[in-house]
């Protein structure tokens, strides 16, 4: 039913992500479909990273692990942004047409007063992409 | 922004080795709904000095206005050689670098690609930098330094006329005029600018520093950046871009007030000027939460258009062969006089040295982080030859352009016209005493008045972004809000200190800043080569 399984990951906060990272590797074997993490990261020096390419190794090796820990083929896919912290939405309904994924799988936060303010990133996905969206409560 | 995932290897570049890792000090917290990422301790002593100040000043109106007032003058008088000085040293720093091997340095490591095209990263630099000053300057400043070296006091110890001035030579008093101005305006100012900007953006896109204005210093104090002595820098630099910007804006609508009040007959009164704070910092609020590309850049671009037309404008309708013309004439005339009026020893134009040149040289220099740091944020994947051209010679080459349309025409319409209004109008509304005498007068005053307003959005959007990441310890994706926070705060301090009185004293205390920053420019300096020096070229 799906051919590829998008989920965007925070790596300064995996401990949130669990639960998400643990449903989208059960449906990937259900699917038998690979599965694309995706991480958006600034040019400029963070905590995860002295620039891209240190963030984009560190993204790599969380998707290598995921892939031996579940027993699943996984990808990773770095994107950067001039402005993570407001272009997060644009940047994941872009990485969903680049990888190519029919489903997303992704952690959410329990819903509050900002999200009237700024909308969240799962139901971005959803109005801008053709994929499928799969919002996992942490 | 880029969707094809990471650009290419960034290829070899020196990265500095530490033990700090960014954002080990910072305090993460969920306030009701929102989520903060605040260093600490810069984030609270910045808040919490900042309301101390606006408080006191307002408490103590009488004695902080003369006190701040004459710590900036002290300053700018006793130590006008050293800005002086130290511009000079800037300048030549710049060229240097323009023309020697270190030229080929890449910002962001040796296969970088730029984060943005020529004209994008052009209006964004230009809009934080000066765009707002020209608006204001660019008619009254060459009047006021034509005016004092061509009356008959000019080189007497009352005149305020640079090198003496040229009395009764109106010939000799335009050109002076033209040159004192750019020199004001062109090359000194960019490369106070340069230096903060390279200096920051080598240290973080290339030696994985933070992006905050300490790292600067990492050189010289090694792992104690990261304590105390990186703090007080940071919290300077905080106050300065705070006070810098929330002034401006409170002056700024002032002069925007007086300006709507010539077109339209808004009155001139206190709850027109809150509002229009109101109104620039509603929009800074909407451009902040679009973020960097649909925000400050989108503005910035509409900016450089809007400025272009009036500049074309100005050209065909004025006296077009003059301007033309007038433009090289004043690069000559610049370039003569050049190192008569850099010349920080020996000279006897001591209103001008230290009630303009000085004056001017700290308040660039009291900017300098804040624009500084937000042209290191946008100028990865430049080489060092490239950057300078870009934020030296080409910024210089527009004002001189600039200046050149609007004061040169302005002199014409006094000396060739008789046109008495611009020097009988008060400053703010001199741009538009000069249009005036033009055909549709109220179409480019219009667009005069929309292009001052959204310079200051720009200013307070990118203002905001700067203080945000330094009290964030250098973290680019910190939580939208506080931004928000920064750029609201900005618009009350400004509101608070129109009302209250004390925004005279605040930007003399903002200026003065200038100070400590001339010392931290000189230490970038030597900071540049020494990270040049070390990068692969």
């Amino acid at each position: 039913m799906y051919t590829k399984i998008m989920v965007p990951v925070d790596l300064a906060h995996v401990e949130k992500l669990e639960r998400a990272l643990d449903t989208a590797a059960k449906l990937s074997k259900l699917y038998n479909a690979p599965v694309a993490y995706v991480g958006v990261t600034a040019a400029a020096p963070g905590p995860l990273g002295h620039n891209a390419a240190e963030y984009a190794a560190r993204l790599e090796a969380f998707a290598k692990d995921q892939g031996a820990r579940h027993g699943i083929s996984t990808q990773s896919r770095p994107v950067v942004s001039h402005d993570p912290a407001v272009d997060l939405s644009d940047a994941l309904v872009e990485a969903v047409k680049t990888t190519g994924s029919d489903l997303v799988v992704m952690a959410t936060h329990i819903p509050n007063v900002a999200d009237h303010l700024w909308p969240s990133n799962g139901g971005r996905l959803a109005t801008h992409t053709n994929a499928s969206v799969f919002l996992v409560r942490s | 922004m880029s969707d094809a995932g990471i650009p290419a290897p960034e290829g070899p570049s020196a990265l500095i080795e530490t033990d700090y890792e960014i954002g080990q000090d910072n305090i993460t917290a969920q306030i009701g709904p929102f989520g903060l990422d605040i260093h600490n301790p810069v984030f609270l002593i910045s808040g919490l000095t900042a309301v101390a100040f606006v408080l006191l000043t307002l408490a103590f109106q009488e004695q902080a206005g003369p006190i701040f007032n004459s710590m900036r003058e002290w300053l700018t008088s006793t130590f006008d050689w050293f800005f002086l000085l130290s511009a000079n040293i800037f300048v030549l720093l710049c060229l240097f670098l323009i023309v020697s091997p270190y030229g080929k340095v890449r910002i962001g490591g040796k296969e970088a690609t730029p984060d943005y095209s020529y004209s994008g990263w052009f209006a964004m630099l230009f809009a934080a930098g000066m765009g707002i000053g020209l608006m204001f300057y660019g008619v009254s400043e060459p009047i006021s330094h034509f005016s004092s070296s061509v009356a008959e006091d000019a080189g007497t110890a009352d005149s305020w006329a640079p090198l003496g001035g040229a009395a009764g030579d109106v010939v000799t008093a335009r050109h002076l005029g033209m040159a004192a101005t750019i020199f004001h305006w062109s090359l000194h100012p960019w490369a106070i600018y340069a230096v903060v900007a390279l200096a920051l953006a080598l240290f973080a896109y290339n030696k994985g520093l933070p992006l905050t204005i300490r790292s600067i210093f990492y050189p010289i104090f090694g792992e104690r950046t990261w304590g105390w002595p990186g703090h007080v820098i940071d919290v300077v630099a905080v106050f300065a871009t705070l006070f810098g910007l929330a002034t401006s804006l409170g002056f700024g609508a002032e002069q925007a007030n007086a300006g709507l009040n010539h077109l339209f007959g808004l009155p001139v009164n206190d709850v027109s000027k809150v509002l229009l704070i109101v109104g620039i910092t509603a929009i800074a609020l909407g451009s902040v939460v679009a973020g960097l590309d649909a925000g400050v850049k989108r503005l910035s671009e509409i900016n450089m258009i809007l400025a272009a037309l009036l500049l074309f404008f100005v050209l065909v309708v004025g006296p077009t062969w003059a301007i033309l013309t007038g433009f090289f004439t004043n690069l000559y005339e610049y370039a003569r006089y050049l190192p008569e009026l850099s010349n920080p020893f020996g000279r006897t134009d001591d209103n001008f040295r230290d009630g303009w040149t000085s004056f001017y040289w700290a308040w660039w220099i009291s900017w300098s982080p804040f624009v500084g740091m937000f042209i290191a944020r946008i100028s990865r994947g430049r080489t060092v030859r490239e950057f300078l051209t870009c934020v030296l010679i080409i910024p210089s080459l527009v004002s001189v352009f600039w200046m050149t349309a609007f004061g040169g025409t302005a002199i014409s319409q006094i000396v060739d016209n008789g046109y008495q209004v611009i020097v009988d109008a008060p400053l703010e509304l001199k741009l538009f005493s000069m249009l005036e005498a033009m055909p549709l007068q109220a179409i480019t005053s219009f667009i005069g008045i929309v292009l001052v307003i959204v310079f200051f959005v720009t200013s307070s959007d990118s203002g905001s972004l700067v203080i945000d990441t330094i009290t964030a310890g250098g973290k680019v994706d910190a939580p939208t809000p506080q931004r928000v926070f920064w750029a609201t705060f900005e618009g009350l301090v400004a509101i608070a200190l129109l009302l209250g009185g004390g925004l005279g004293a605040l930007q003399a205390m903002a200026v003065s800043t200038g100070f400590p920053f001339t010392i931290v420019l000189l230490l970038a300096s030597f900071a540049i080569i020494k990270g040049l020096a070390s990068e692969p070229r």
